[in-house]
């Protein structure tokens, strides 16, 4: 493990004074501080534009920060060697499957990470084939990607993260486009696996049953929610199975 | 969009190792190309025709990709016998046509119909992934097969995205004209059609990043020669000494 890690409550992932924008006149990002805690499972509920997925872009090392500084596992986050480390180690689920999911058939996709992370042949196989399971997609190895479903390429899409099996877990609206089903199947895995994760959704349903806390981003900043209000209340009606709001 | 009707069967050649096919097409296509006898085109398109009867396709899928190459084909019908000068010749109304000519536009014809045969008989009884993954194998650059594969993989998701513009601009009662609103509406659809693809590319590279690619790539697939293909490769080679040797001794 890294130099800093070990320390009790040090963060895994600091950011510190990030500042990120495509114009000065209106950044995305301003003055952001963020801690985020090995074991965390929070989510980040906000509005459009807010800047969440530049977020996690950044935590990935695919945009630079103008401004701040970026520590992830103990370590400043300065060029793009360094930012290799962190990729094997965080898995970032994009938001549009057709984005990930590259290889001609399941099975390469699944095993395109473990392999880049030089893994042999026979472990990236034995690993990816015991992450379709877990996700119930066994019978999906020879299938081809781009003629699955959008629910079954968004299912594929978190295998071929999670078979690099990742420390933190970033999803970017995973449940956006589902059906109940395969939305079942994502709180499931989520809630079953032992990783730290940061979600981005709209459902709040879906955030209650998985994360500890939510967020929200405010003016370039990770606030605390306190604007959002949940309340839970037990009713039933036709359809009532079907993630929804009132 | 992209049909692969040969690629899936259980015939002996689709049983044969792909690494050994590609092979065997490749050399075999060369020779052919660079002959020009009579004798010895006719035994390689024979020599075509019979693989292709061995692959087991569907003829009238055979039929219709021929269609098209020899529509290209019938151009030199149209040209050769009347501008390339030899031999007897024939008079056709104001035309003339000059025996060379035919025969030059019937070799070309055999040339190409057999080149083509034998690719669907070799090659397309593969899948592209499985062509991809050959090629990879047989050190063909790392890159050209990286680049075939994603465009395999991307020509469809750029078709869909295709299909929505062209959806969204029928909704809005669209109808194409010789107008000059109709060209712009197209040269806007090419347009929108290349951003989205280039910010899709980028996209794709950020998520592969994310997974560790570092710019090489490993193939999964695992390729066993046997005996059969041996015996496979043999027979084509032969087959195709055997074209070169009739090259040589017929002189027609």
């Amino acid at each position: 493990m890294n130099t800093n890690e070990n320390k009790i409550n040090h963060p895994i992932i600091k950011m510190r004074g990030i500042c990120f924008g495509y114009s000065d006149a209106s950044p995305i990002l301003k003055d952001l501080d963020f801690d985020f805690f090995r074991g965390d499972k929070i989510g980040i509920i906000a509005p459009n534009g807010s800047g969440k997925t530049t977020l996690f872009h950044l935590i990935m090392g695919l945009i630079k920060p103008v401004y701040g500084e970026i520590e992830i596992f103990g370590r400043t986050m300065a060029s793009e060697t360094d930012f290799t480390d962190v990729r094997h180690r965080i898995g970032l689920l994009f938001q549009d499957a057709d984005d990930q999911l590259f290889c001609p058939t399941v099975l390469e996709d699944v095993a395109f990470g473990p392999l880049n992370m030089g893994k042999s042949r026979k472990e990236a196989l034995d690993i990816s084939r015991r992450t379709l399971a877990f996700l119930g997609l066994s019978d999906f190895e020879k299938r081809i990607t781009f003629k699955l479903s959008g629910g079954e390429k968004k299912l594929v899409s978190l295998a071929t993260i999670l078979s690099m099996e990742p420390e933190v877990l970033l999803l970017d609206e995973p449940l956006s486009g589902l059906d109940t089903r395969t939305r079942s199947v994502i709180t499931r895995a989520l809630t079953e696996m032992d990783v730290s994760y940061i979600i981005i959704s709209h459902n709040i349903n879906f955030l209650q049953s998985t994360t500890q806390s939510t967020r929200t981003l405010r003016d370039g900043r990770i606030v605390a929610d306190d604007q959002v209000h949940v309340h839970v209340h037990d009713h039933a009606h036709v359809h009532g199975d079907v993630p929804h709001h009132h | 969009m992209i049909e692969e009707p040969f690629a899936i069967g259980h015939s002996v050649i689709h049983t044969t190792d792909p690494r050994i096919r590609v092979i065997a097409a490749v050399v075999f296509s060369f020779a052919v190309a660079l002959c020009y006898g009579f004798t010895s085109l006719m035994f390689a398109f024979a020599v075509s025709v019979g693989s292709v009867l061995a692959c087991r396709a569907r003829l009238g899928q055979v039929i219709k990709r021929l269609a098209l190459v020899n529509v290209f084909v019938l151009i030199f019908w149209f040209v050769l016998p009347f501008t390339y000068p030899g031999g007897a010749t024939y008079s056709l109304g104001p035309l003339t046509l000059h025996q060379a000519g035919i025969v030059f536009a019937a070799k070309i014809t055999l040339k190409s119909n057999a080149i083509l045969l034998i690719l669907i008989a070799f090659i397309a009884t593969m899948t592209l992934a499985t062509l991809g993954h050959t090629l990879g194998r047989l050190k063909v650059p790392e890159k050209l097969v990286f680049l075939l594969m994603i465009t395999y993989r991307y020509v469809f998701v750029i078709a869909q995205e295709y299909q929505k513009i062209i959806k969204s601009i029928k909704i809005r009662g669209f109808t194409p004209k010789t107008t000059l609103h109709t060209y712009k509406t197209f040269a806007y659809v090419v347009g929108m059609l290349l951003i989205r693809a280039s910010e899709r590319a980028d996209r794709v590279y950020n998520a592969m990043r994310c997974r560790g690619f570092k710019g090489t790539y490993y193939s999964l697939t695992e390729f066993r020669a046997d005996r059969r293909s041996w015996i496979f490769l043999v027979t084509v080679f032969t087959a195709t000494a055997l074209v070169i040797a009739m090259e040589f001794l017929f002189r027609f």
